[in-house]
């Protein structure tokens, strides 16, 4: 489904992104793991095509498409989807415009015919329960006052909205309380299926308790410098992030 | 150039006066006397530094009344668009400057609402003593030249006054429509709208054309009193063609204990500008100011707004925000007084601009003069551009680039346009800003 090569990117001409590579199939759940400034967020970025980031080696492919090439929106509408890890407020535009906006213009891009409100609110009822949420949120402006609870859980209702092939989550956990985590948990599990792919990124073990990896990248310093099952999560947690970044000091030289 | 208005002043005073009561000949003629004295204003003036108004000073206007009106090629169907569909509201249609009775519309209003032409109640002295205590009385011709000559010229416009106690079902709807006939002509409207206390009126006014391209230039003049405990809202709309001029006063009076609250919309017009001075006159009164203005080609949008905070415990609120594109340009200026008695006071000013484009220039200013040391007054003024950030987060949720622009521009306008409380108004209002983002009009 995704296949990254040798990935070099950076912001402003100070590369991030070291050589990156990973292959993610259908059914997988991958973790990213990494200490702060490791290039984990950037990656996640740079595969949803945000425009502050310049390419500077390496391929993406996305269902056989070369990713880099394609504008945010058409790596949306091919599958691709990113969790924020700082999920973006819009005034003015409340959660079911925008979430109808962009189902149908995944729809459009399939050749689907658009839903009107009264379809799309039917849809709606059964993917708040994802998130066990009622339908008030929906009349709430996008991300606009929620906390931060609530804006990770806007994502994930996105996300069962949406329903990509592929979603990366960068940092979905980060900032929640116990409660909050087991929710956002429990939407992506009940997501999961044969034919999708997640990529699940975070700083801490804690979320991988809820959501099992099939497998586990430690990035430092822009590269992977280990790859292994749901156990070497636990290993990190144990020995710390200065035990990959020595690994990572001796592959950089 | 004020030699010619005083020389059409001159041959429409025997005409006017014969209509009107006699304690309005001298304040015409007053008015008339002062602008004849200052003329227009110039660019040196701080409150005209922006706004060159030398294409209306330089031009020579013909009298829209004496060119006649054009009423007679209008056709109700062609005013639908200004309506908002309810045939139950009162609407009063001017066209060119005059009352058109055959488009105009009376609803049944409670006893002793009067709702009619200003011309009609000079003429046949319908709410003579209303008239004589209240207009002209607030919008004051040494304030500003162009309330001067709507003063020394004022005929006609929409003159309301809801009697105490009393509240009005239904919005009043005052139009003001253009027609090609407008042309080259200057057209004063002059408005009353008197709320006794303990009395609730909702009015529209608007300013639309059916003649897009024709340059003309509208004069208005619209003075509001609202008694004790009274509630008033206001909705303005700024339509006119695009290559007229629009410059207008509104003059508030906000009595004890009432509410007033406008929305004012500026879409149209090659210049525009819109004084909107509102007093707070007397304790624990209230003024909310919601302003939206959208521009593109060479507009010049002008929005001058003062609140007086006369007197303690009074509230003002005041949100303006603004969409700029192509080589428009737009000008906020947001005065706050606050007297030395008037203290906890509570006032917040806000201007947000929205540039879309590389040519689009704001100039904005807001003011806090304040005199009492117990109070909370706070004032904010933002001119920016669409956030990357945002724009992003919409792509990646699938819309392309050009509808995400549009959903978080709308989103920009719609955050001010939810405070107009009326329904059809706010419909229509947003009907029209997505209309012009998605560049229909």
């Amino acid at each position: 489904m995704l296949e990254i090569h040798d990935l070099h990117a950076g912001v402003a001409g100070k590369e991030i992104l070291k050589g990156i590579s990973l292959t993610v199939n259908r059914g997988e759940i991958h973790a990213i793991m990494g200490p702060n400034g490791s290039g984990k967020s950037t990656l996640a970025q740079v595969l949803a095509g945000h425009p502050a980031f310049e390419i500077t080696g390496g391929e993406v492919r996305f269902e056989g498409q070369d990713l880099l090439d394609m504008q945010p929106e058409e790596r949306a509408q091919a599958g691709l989807f990113l969790a924020f890890q700082y999920p973006v407020e819009i005034p003015g535009v409340t959660n079911a415009y925008f979430l109808r906006a962009a189902y149908n213009e995944l729809r459009k891009a399939r050749g689907e015919e658009e839903v009107d409100s009264m379809d799309f609110l039917e849809l709606l009822e059964q993917k708040l329960k994802v998130v066990d949420w009622g339908p008030e949120i929906m009349h709430r402006a996008v991300n606009h006052g929620f906390s931060g609870g609530e804006k990770k859980r806007n994502e994930i209702l996105q996300l069962a909205v949406l329903e990509p092939k592929l979603a990366i989550l960068d940092e979905t956990d980060s900032g929640l309380d116990i409660d909050a985590l087991r929710t956002v948990a429990a939407g992506v599990n009940n997501l999961r299926r044969p034919d999708n792919a997640f990529i699940v990124i975070t700083h801490y073990q804690r979320l991988l308790n809820y959501i099992v990896p099939d497998y586990v990248h430690v990035l430092s310093r822009g590269r992977v410098v280990i790859s292994g099952g749901k156990d070497l999560a636990m290993e990190l947690e144990a020995r710390g992030y200065e035990w990959v970044d020595a690994q990572a000091e001796a592959m950089a030289k | 150039m004020s030699q010619a208005y005083l020389k059409e002043f001159e041959t429409l005073a025997g005409a006017t006066t014969a209509e009107g009561p006699e304690w309005l000949e001298p304040v015409r003629r007053a008015a008339m006397d002062r602008f004849a004295r200052t003329g227009f204003p110039t660019a040196r003036e701080e409150e005209w530094r922006f706004t060159p108004v030398a294409p209306i000073a330089q031009a020579t206007w013909r009298s829209a009344a004496v060119g006649g009106s054009g009423i007679e090629d209008i056709g109700r169907d062609q005013l639908a668009p200004f309506v908002f569909g309810h045939s139950e509201w009162s609407t009063l249609v001017f066209v060119n400057g005059e009352h058109a009775p055959a488009l105009s519309t009376l609803g049944i209003l409670p006893d002793g609402v009067l709702v009619t032409s200003l011309a009609d109640a000079l003429r046949n002295g319908s709410g003579t003593q209303v008239l004589e205590r209240h207009l002209t009385r607030y919008a004051r011709i040494d304030e500003s030249p162009f309330t001067a000559l709507n003063t020394a010229f004022l005929r006609d416009g929409g003159f309301i006054h809801v009697p105490s106690g009393t509240d009005l079902p239904h919005p009043i709807n005052l139009v003001f429509v253009t027609t090609s006939d407008a042309a080259g002509a200057v057209i004063h409207p002059r408005n009353l709208v008197v709320v006794e206390r303990n009395s609730r009126a909702s009015l529209v006014e608007s300013y639309v054309t059916l003649a897009p391209g024709a340059r003309y230039w509208t004069n208005p003049v619209t003075e509001v009193w609202t008694g004790a405990n009274s509630w008033v809202e206001h909705t303005r709309i700024q339509r006119e063609s695009e290559a007229a001029y629009h410059v207008a006063t509104t003059q508030v009076e906000v009595s004890r204990d009432s509410h007033y609250r406008s929305f004012s919309m500026a879409m149209g017009a090659d210049l525009a500008r819109h004084n909107l001075n509102a007093r707070l006159g007397d304790q624990s009164s209230e003024a909310l100011l919601y302003g939206l203005y959208i521009t593109h080609g060479h507009q010049l949008v002008d929005n001058h707004t003062v609140l007086y905070h006369d007197h303690p415990n009074c509230h003002s609120w005041e949100v303006y925000k603004g969409i700029l594109d192509g080589s428009s340009h737009a000008v906020f200026s947001g005065k706050v007084f606050v007297k030395p008695e008037a203290q906890k006071t509570d006032a917040k000013q806000t201007n947000r601009n929205l540039v879309l484009s590389d040519h689009a220039k704001v100039d904005t200013k807001p003011q806090l003069e304040i005199f009492a040391d117990d109070v909370r007054c706070t004032h904010g003024a933002t001119v920016g551009r669409l956030d990357e950030v945002a724009l992003f987060y919409a792509q990646s949720r699938g819309l392309p680039a050009d509808e995400a622009r549009r959903v978080l521009t709308y989103a920009f306008a719609a955050e001010v346009l939810d405070e107009v409380s009326l329904e059809p108004v706010r419909e229509e209002l947003n009907r029209l800003v997505l209309q012009r983002l998605n560049g229909e009009a």
